[in-house]
């Protein structure tokens, strides 16, 4: 997996304990293992108030900004539907968006104060077209009997896109950072959710 | 390997015997790191920064190497120490550890910790990602050795919460033979006839470190085309770097003193010279100092917030800057702020104040959050500890006018850092003030480390507890009392006392654990597991939305109660989330939230 200097811009948005970090902490393992260097800044301020996490994933030869560019972004990668709609502008025009299709809603929406956006999926089709994949990441995690692994179902939904890398190598590091009790949950939740896709 | 561990790594590498610190975004994860890794290190939590500062020095003075980490704000109390410490120099090495947070991301202000270098006179080194993060870590303990200097490692937001490769190695004992001795007095007493003799040591180290920096090998000029030369540190060059390869660089690992010849050789080398920099033109007026005319710095580049790719990016290209198509408007989307968690025992205790409409000065913490809406009910955060003497002066200001309306509120790590000595001054001095404790058993904002309250130190082994009462009556505060935050009638009732007593009060929060500190059971003094509303009999009054709880939501929909009133919709407790603390239930009128089933 050599290749010519392009760096690969994933950014990852979500809702204080869905699990984005561990799911970049996984990606972190893949590509470094694959041999390429890799950066990656976690915004997380007071997120385990119930804030929003963002974390820019950048690989490739040599990465010297461990912040993506504004309109830069490869891969959107986020597990909340309004966080993915935050970051919209961010991706490149040729970009593409994965999107679990969970709603949390924020104080001001639970107040009664504004309204959940509610066409997420139309506006990033609009703009990005076929680009654009929905997941039920809850949905699958729930039938497998934990709703937790859903970031692991996106995981493995992501990691169609990098086909040069094999599943064995994504389920090594999914091992690497879950306790042993969770493997076989989060193994499955990996193939389900590359199933998804 | 985040910036942070990686910095413990070089500490451990390095052979450092003693690393203290107080928490603070984002800065915090050293000490953790040392502690769950490197069992050589003596690690602890000391009650603030200058505590840690001083623990630190005492250590390096010993023959040990030492550090001290402190996010920015950490620096302004421990200040006293560094620019003492900076005039007898150590034995051991010492590194003060201060990570900035440019754009407060969780900080009240912003601060360019580079400052201090100058200040202090002393060597200030900056790394730009983690493998530089251990490899300053380690040669500024050799610098420190070296020169006889504290050193300042100064890291940021974006080195010490980012993560990459890092080629580690192994650790090394320092060859400094540990002990004291009684005939190097003149070197540490600084009484003015010592202070004097070092005052000159200090102008002499200095020269001696500018000539180092000419020749420090993390100082470095990469040289493409000869048009356009950046000098650049720490993650600032990381970005133009990524941005514009094809520039001249001089980047800075050392970034006080700057190395003059090597900054001569550059300005020889490429046509213009741009300087970028975060925050303060630190190294701009100092080149500017020397002589030189730069094509940009801060006429491009702003003085504020944190740099970012973009913004280096627009800066520098100006008008040539093509922006990236709007496809949504953020403002447009609902924000998703930090809230208190569920069961917080901090929510009912800021309704209560609220309802007694109380002005809150208060400090750092969760508890902070209590600024935001519905809540509304705390009026000033300006440092650590802040409130208790800030209310003790605002009594003083309104005579008796100010009885019934001022209280101050602390955390249980803020009023040990440094609310101890306002509430003293508050009774020395005769004060009104009423000091509330709101004590969660935890430095909760940070990450739940130890502080002489917990019971635990950092390595998690039983200690000494402070008792906060005890305290109190040491200090001569007449007016203790306790109070369960959760009891939201029974506060009102107590606070409101206190705030018209004459003389200092101390109110102390019982039983108000933190909701994310498992080993103190948090949930086990709920009655019930959950609530449910009971749609025969709300009203959709929205009373309770007031505390806003992340449980409680709000659910449109026309129609009306059992006996008949109107109501234009109705609210829903969320059975996932709720944890049945029963804020909400004293907060109805209309007894509509009902025990539920899980």
């Amino acid at each position: 997996m050599k290749d010519n200097g392009k760096i690969t811009n994933i950014f990852l948005s979500g809702v204080g304990g869905q699990g984005a970090i561990l799911a970049s902490n996984i990606l972190a393992e893949v590509f470094i293992k694959a041999g390429y260097d890799v950066k990656k800044a976690e915004v997380h301020g007071m997120a385990q108030r119930g804030g929003d996490v963002t974390t820019h994933f950048r690989f490739g030869k040599k990465v010297y900004s461990p912040l993506i560019k504004y309109g830069d972004v490869d891969f959107l990668l986020s597990f909340e539907l309004l966080e993915a709609m935050r970051y919209i502008n961010w991706v490149k025009p040729e970009g593409k968006i994965i999107i679990n299709k969970q709603e949390i809603f924020p104080p001001a929406v639970n107040l009664g104060q504004t309204e959940y956006p509610k066409n997420v999926e139309k506006t990033f089709k609009k703009y990005f077209k076929n680009n654009v994949w929905m997941v039920d990441g809850q949905g699958v995690a729930k039938k497998l009997g934990n709703v937790q692994a859903a970031n692991v179902v996106l995981v493995g939904a992501f990691s169609n896109f990098f086909p040069e890398v094999k599943d064995k190598q994504w389920i090594e590091a999914i091992k690497n950072l879950l306790a042993p009790k969770l493997h076989d949950l989060n193994v499955k939740a990996f193939y389900e959710g590359k199933k998804a896709l | 390997m985040q910036g942070n561990a990686a910095i413990a790594r070089g500490a451990w590498e390095a052979g450092v015997k003693v690393a203290a610190a107080y928490p603070g975004t984002p800065s915090s994860e050293i000490l953790k790191e040392i502690a769950d890794t490197y069992p050589e290190i003596y690690a602890e939590w000391s009650p603030n920064e200058m505590v840690a500062s001083q623990v630190a020095s005492g250590a390096a003075v010993s023959g040990a190497r030492a550090m001290a980490a402190m996010k920015h704000v950490g620096m302004n109390v421990a200040a006293d120490v560094l620019m003492t410490i900076a005039y007898t120099g150590i034995k051991g090495g010492l590194v003060f550890l201060i990570a900035d947070d440019p754009f407060a991301h969780s900080s009240q202000n912003e601060q360019d910790s580079r400052n201090w270098a100058r200040f202090a006179k002393i060597p200030l080194l900056e790394p730009g990602d983690a493998q530089e993060c251990y490899d300053f870590t380690k040669i500024a303990f050799d610098i420190s050795e070296q020169f006889d200097t504290p050193v300042i490692l100064k890291t940021e937001t974006r080195v010490a919460h980012s993560d990459s490769l890092v080629t580690t190695g192994k650790r090394t004992e320092s060859k400094i033979p540990l002990g004291l001795d009684p005939k190097e007095a003149p070197k540490y007493v600084m009484v003015p006839a010592h202070v004097r003799v070092r005052r000159k040591i200090i102008e002499e180290r200095m020269r001696k470190l500018e000539e180092y920096a000419d020749t420090f090998k993390y100082n470095k000029m990469e040289i493409n085309g000869t048009d356009i030369g950046v000098i650049s540190s720490g993650v600032s060059y990381m970005y133009t770097k990524d941005i514009f390869p094809e520039w001249s660089y001089l980047k800075l690992g050392m970034v006080w003193p700057l190395p003059k010849k090597m900054i001569a050789e550059f300005f020889k080398k490429v046509k213009k010279v741009i300087i970028v920099e975060e925050l303060d033109p630190f190294i701009e007026t100092e080149i500017k100092a020397m002589g030189y005319k730069i094509w940009h710095g801060k006429d491009l580049i702003p003085n504020m917030y944190e740099l970012t790719p973009e913004i280096v990016e627009k800066s520098l290209k100006g008008k040539k800057y093509k922006a990236p198509k709007v496809r949504v408007k953020p403002e447009d989307l609902p924000r998703r702020p930090p809230n208190l968690c569920v069961g917080c025992s901090h929510r009912p205790l800021f309704y209560a104040l609220k309802k007694l409409g109380a002005f809150v000065f208060g400090d750092i913490g969760c508890y902070t959050l209590a600024v935001a809406p519905p809540l509304q009910a705390l009026h000033s955060c300006i440092c650590m500890g802040a409130g208790g003497g800030m209310a003790h002066g605002a009594m003083k200001a309104l005579g008796k006018e100010g009885l019934g309306k001022v209280v101050a509120v602390l955390g249980d790590s803020t009023f040990l850092h440094s609310g101890v000595t306002p509430l003293m001054n508050a009774v020395y001095n005769k004060g009104n003030s009423t000091t509330i404790v709101l004590d969660n058993r935890i430095t909760a904002m940070t990450g739940h480390q130890e502080h002489p309250g917990t019971g635990f130190t950092l390595r998690q082994e039983p200690t000494n507890m402070v008792d906060y009462t005890e305290i109190g009556k040491a200090l001569g505060v007449k007016s203790i009392r306790h109070i369960d935050p959760y009891n939201i009638k029974e506060c009102m009732e107590i606070i409101k006392e206190e705030m018209n007593k004459e003389g200092a009060s101390l109110i102390l929060c019982k039983n108000s654990p933190c909701m994310l500190l498992r080993r103190t059971k948090p949930l086990e003094k709920f009655k019930n597991p959950l609530y449910a509303i009971d749609t025969d009999k709300c009203r959709g009054c929205k009373v309770c939305l007031e505390i806003n709880c992340p449980a409680i939501s709000w659910r449109e929909s026309a129609g009306q109660t059992k006996d008949g009133h109107k109501r234009k919709g109705t609210v829903y407790i969320n059975p996932d989330q709720c944890v049945g603390c029963e804020v909400c239930v004293q907060v109805c009128k209309f007894e509509a939230i009902v025990p539920g089933k899980k």
